[in-house]
C-alpha cells in the first residue's frame, strides 16, 4: 500500500516549508469555494495546473485522481442545467436546458478541480508525516494531531494483518460469492481486524508508557521558513488580495 | 545468604493476579538484584508477560506488593518515576516503535525524561552506534526488516540509560545473525536483565540465572526436569 507516491521530488514545490503548505491550501480552498465570478475561477484553474506542471507530478496519477472527483461532479451535470429556473439557451424536446444551471455546474466543476489539484500539488509533495509535523506547529488541537499521526502510522500494520488473514481465507479455498457463506466471513474478517486493532493501541499505549509517556509528545524536530518560503507567501498573499480586489 | 547493602532493584511479595477468575499468579515472591541476569521460562500463557507487566504497573495485582529500588510502588505516578530505569521491551517491535523515523522513536524516551532535543539528538546518536545501528536515523520504521526493528526497540530502550532491562520474547521471528548480535550485546553490556522467553539455547547464553514460573508461582529451574 503506498500513499506518498508524489512525495519523493525535487521541484520547487517540494521544498515549500510544509506549514505554509497547508496555509496556502487552506486559504486557496476557502477564496476558491466562495468565489463565483467564472474569470476568476478559471485563472485559479490555470495557476493550479502551472504548479502541477512546474511541480513535475506525474499527470497519468492526477488523471486518476481527478477522474475519481470528476465522477462525483458527472451526476451534476444530469440534473442541474434542467432544473435551475431563468433563461432557456436550448430546448431538447420537453427538456429545457437553463443558462443558470450549466453556468452552476461550470462553476461548481472548475472550483473543484481548481481546489483538488491545489490539494494534490501541496499536501501530495510532502510526506504525511511532515505535513503532521507542521499541523502541530500551526496549534491545531493535539487530540486532531495524534489521531491522525497514529491512523497513518498503524493503517499499514492494519493493512498487512488484512493481507494476512485474507491470504489465510483464500488459502482454505475461500471464494468470495453473493451468499450468507461470504458476507459471515466477511464480517468475521472485519471484526477480527476491529479487535485486533483494540488490542495493539493498547499494547502500543503500554509500550509508550513504559518509556515514560505522560500524555505529551514533544518534537524533535523544528522548521525553519527560507528566504525562498517567504517568496512563496509573499507571492501567495500577492494572488489572494488579486483574487479578492476582482471579487 | 546474600549480603548487600542496597535494596533489590524489583522485590515482589505475595502477588496474587487472576484473569477473570481464572488464577494468573498465586501467592508469588520473586528479588531481582542490580547485576543479576535472570531467564524466566514457563510455558504458554502461564503468566510470564502478565508478570512483567505488574513489575513495570500495567497491571494492577489483586494483592501484594512492589518494591522497585526500595521504594513501595503503589499509585501509576509511583511507576511513571521508575520506568525510565527499568528498560522494557515489547514482544511485537510494531508496538514499541510507533513514530515515522528512527531517529524520532529513539529520542522518544530521552525527551520524555526530560532532554532537550538537542541533548536527545546526542543521545541517540550515541545509542545507536554502540548498537553498530549508525545511519539507521531517517530510516522510516515500519520499513525496517523484522531484525532491524528488534535492534531498533532495543535502541529506544537503552536510549533511557535504564538500570536494569526486562526484555519480553526478544528472539521471536529473528533470524540466526539478529539472534547472534543481540546475545553479543547482552552479554557486553553491564547491565543487569531480566529475559522472557521460550529459546532455552538464547537464555542458557544470555543469563546466569533460570527461574521458572509454574501454577502462579516462581521456582529454581535448574531443579526442574
Amino acid at each position: 500500500m503506498e500513499m506518498e507516491e508524489l512525495a519523493v521530488g525535487k521541484s520547487w514545490v517540494h521544498g515549500i516549508d510544509p506549514r505554509l503548505k497547508i496555509v496556502i491550501m487552506l486559504v486557496f480552498s476557502i477564496l476558491v469555494a466562495l468565489n463565483n465570478n467564472i474569470h476568476v475561477v478559471t485563472a485559479s484553474l490555470l495557476l493550479s495546473i502551472l504548479l502541477i506542471v512546474t511541480a513535475r507530478l506525474d499527470v497519468r496519477f492526477m488523471l486518476r485522481r481527478l477522474g475519481m472527483v470528476n465522477g462525483f461532479i458527472l451526476f451534476l451535470w444530469f440534473f442541474m442545467p434542467f432544473t435551475a429556473s431563468g433563461e432557456n439557451i436550448y430546448s431538447l424536446g420537453p427538456i429545457d436546458i437553463k443558462r443558470e444551471g450549466v453556468h452552476q455546474a461550470l462553476l461548481i466543476t472548475i472550483k473543484s478541480n481548481a481546489i483538488v489539484m491545489m490539494g494534490i500539488t501541496m499536501l501530495g509533495t510532502s510526506s504525511v508525516f511532515s505535513l503532521i509535523h507542521a499541523m502541530s506547529h500551526l496549534y491545531v488541537p493535539d487530540k486532531i494531531v495524534h489521531l491522525f499521526f497514529f491512523c497513518f502510522r498503524y493503517i499499514h500494520v492494519i493493512n498487512d494483518e488484512y493481507q494476512r488473514l485474507k491470504n489465510a481465507m483464500r488459502m482454505r479455498g475461500f471464494r468470495p460469492r453473493t451468499n450468507m457463506h461470504t458476507y459471515k466471513s466477511y464480517s468475521y474478517l472485519v471484526g477480527m481486524l476491529l479487535i485486533r486493532s483494540f488490542d495493539r493501541s493498547r499494547r502500543i499505549l503500554q509500550a509508550m508508557k513504559c518509556r515514560g509517556f505522560r500524555n505529551k509528545f514533544y518534537i524533535l524536530h523544528h522548521y525553519e521558513m527560507k528566504k525562498f518560503d517567504y517568496a512563496v507567501a509573499f507571492s501567495s498573499v500577492a494572488f489572494a488580495v488579486f483574487i479578492l480586489v476582482l471579487n | 545468604m546474600t549480603f548487600r547493602n542496597e535494596p533489590a532493584t524489583i522485590s515482589l511479595k505475595s502477588i496474587c493476579f487472576d484473569y477473570s477468575g481464572v488464577q494468573i499468579l498465586n501467592n508469588l515472591n520473586l528479588e531481582i538484584e542490580k547485576r543479576d541476569r535472570i531467564g524466566l521460562l514457563g510455558p504458554n500463557g502461564c503468566g510470564k508477560t502478565t508478570l512483567s507487566h505488574i513489575i513495570m504497573g500495567l497491571l494492577t495485582p489483586v494483592s501484594g506488593t512492589i518494591e522497585i529500588f526500595g521504594k513501595r510502588m503503589e499509585s501509576e505516578k509511583d511507576f511513571c518515576s521508575v520506568r525510565g530505569k527499568i528498560g522494557f521491551m515489547f514482544q511485537d517491535s510494531d508496538d514499541q516503535l510507533f513514530c515515522p523515523t528512527v531517529i524520532e522513536d529513539v529520542a522518544f524516551g530521552p525527551l520524555n525524561l526530560g532532554q532537550s532535543p538537542e541533548q536527545a539528538r546526542q543521545t541517540v546518536k550515541r545509542t545507536l552506534r554502540s548498537l553498530n545501528l549508525e545511519g539507521f536515523e531517517e530510516r522510516v520504521t515500519y520499513k525496517l526488516s523484522g531484525g532491524e526493528k528488534r535492534l531498533v526497540s532495543l535502541a529506544t530502550v537503552l536510549a533511557m540509560e535504564p538500570e536494569f532491562l526486562i526484555l519480553d520474547e526478544p528472539t521471536t521471528g529473528l533470524d540466526e545473525q539478529t539472534t547472534e548480535r543481540l546475545v553479543e550485546i547482552l552479554t557486553q553490556s553491564e547491565l543487569g536483565y531480566m529475559i522472557i522467553s521460550h529459546d532455552r539455547d538464547f537464555v542458557k547464553r544470555t543469563t546466569n540465572k533460570l527461574l521458572q514460573l509454574k501454577d502462579g508461582q516462581i521456582y529454581q529451574a535448574d531443579n526442574l526436569s
